[in-house]
């Protein structure tokens, strides 16, 4: 079956983005597709690849990237919620006029467009937050 | 429909709400803090006994431990795993989240 997930949490303030975590590598592992994972509001900051999480943590943002890189998961994060919270790839840097960008591999930017595509195309989507 | 609650019942009013639109034969999880909702001989145990008999409940066993609940889940709540979880999903034609 193909679901959508949506992330409305950053990383370590609240469960969400753990949650979502594990019943994403739970359905993949049940042979269930992932059409989206949509990361909105707060849930944007999953995806910067600047955080150094203490070495006996989780990193939440490089478990992300490396459960994209293995089953290709589109893992899309909002630009508006990106843009005021200072996540940026190297284009949105540059039109921004930015001197860093911090998008981690396997994140894309797009809009909320995607969100809705992602509840029509997929046959249930889930949502984590707070 | 399935119904997610990831809110302690004593501090919102997620699981109260959810429990007034959830219809007849419906399921609810509860997960992360929304397992306390599954402990006996608390301030809300008698209203999750009540709803035991119009909708089925469950509570994602890893979170249930992560709390130390193992002990107190009440007869007639389910625990899952996440695989359980996804099987409720895909089982179900709608997940309501309870945010």
């Amino acid at each position: 079956m193909k679901f959508g997930v949506v992330v409305n949490e950053g990383p370590y303030t609240h469960q969400a983005s753990d949650t979502a975590y594990q019943f994403v590598k739970a359905a993949l592992a049940k042979g269930h597709e992932i059409y989206r994972v949509f990361f909105y509001h707060d849930g944007v900051n999953n995806g910067t690849r600047l955080t150094v999480p203490p070495q006996d943590d989780r990193n939440i943002v490089k478990r992300w990237s490396e459960l994209a890189a293995q089953h290709k998961l589109d893992l899309v994060v909002c630009i508006a919620a990106a843009q005021r919270r200072g996540l940026m790839d190297k284009s949105e840097a540059k039109r921004n006029g930015k001197d860093a960008d911090n998008l981690a591999l396997g994140f894309r930017i797009s809009g909320l467009g995607q969100l809705i595509e992602a509840g029509i195309q997929a046959e249930r989507l889930v949502v984590f937050g707070d | 429909m399935l119904h997610t609650v990831n809110k302690s019942p004593f501090e919102h009013t997620a699981l109260a709400t959810c429990l007034t639109y959830a219809r007849q034969g419906s399921a609810v999880l509860l997960i992360e803090d929304g397992v306390y909702a599954a402990a006996g001989d608390t301030a809300v145990s008698k209203q999750v006994q009540e709803a035991l008999k119009r909708v089925s409940i469950y509570a994602l066993k890893p979170d249930v431990e992560a709390r130390g609940m193992q002990n107190r889940v009440m007869d007639g709540i389910r625990l899952v795993d996440y695989g359980g979880f996804v099987d409720l999903v895909a089982e179900h034609n709608a997940v309501q989240s309870w945010l």
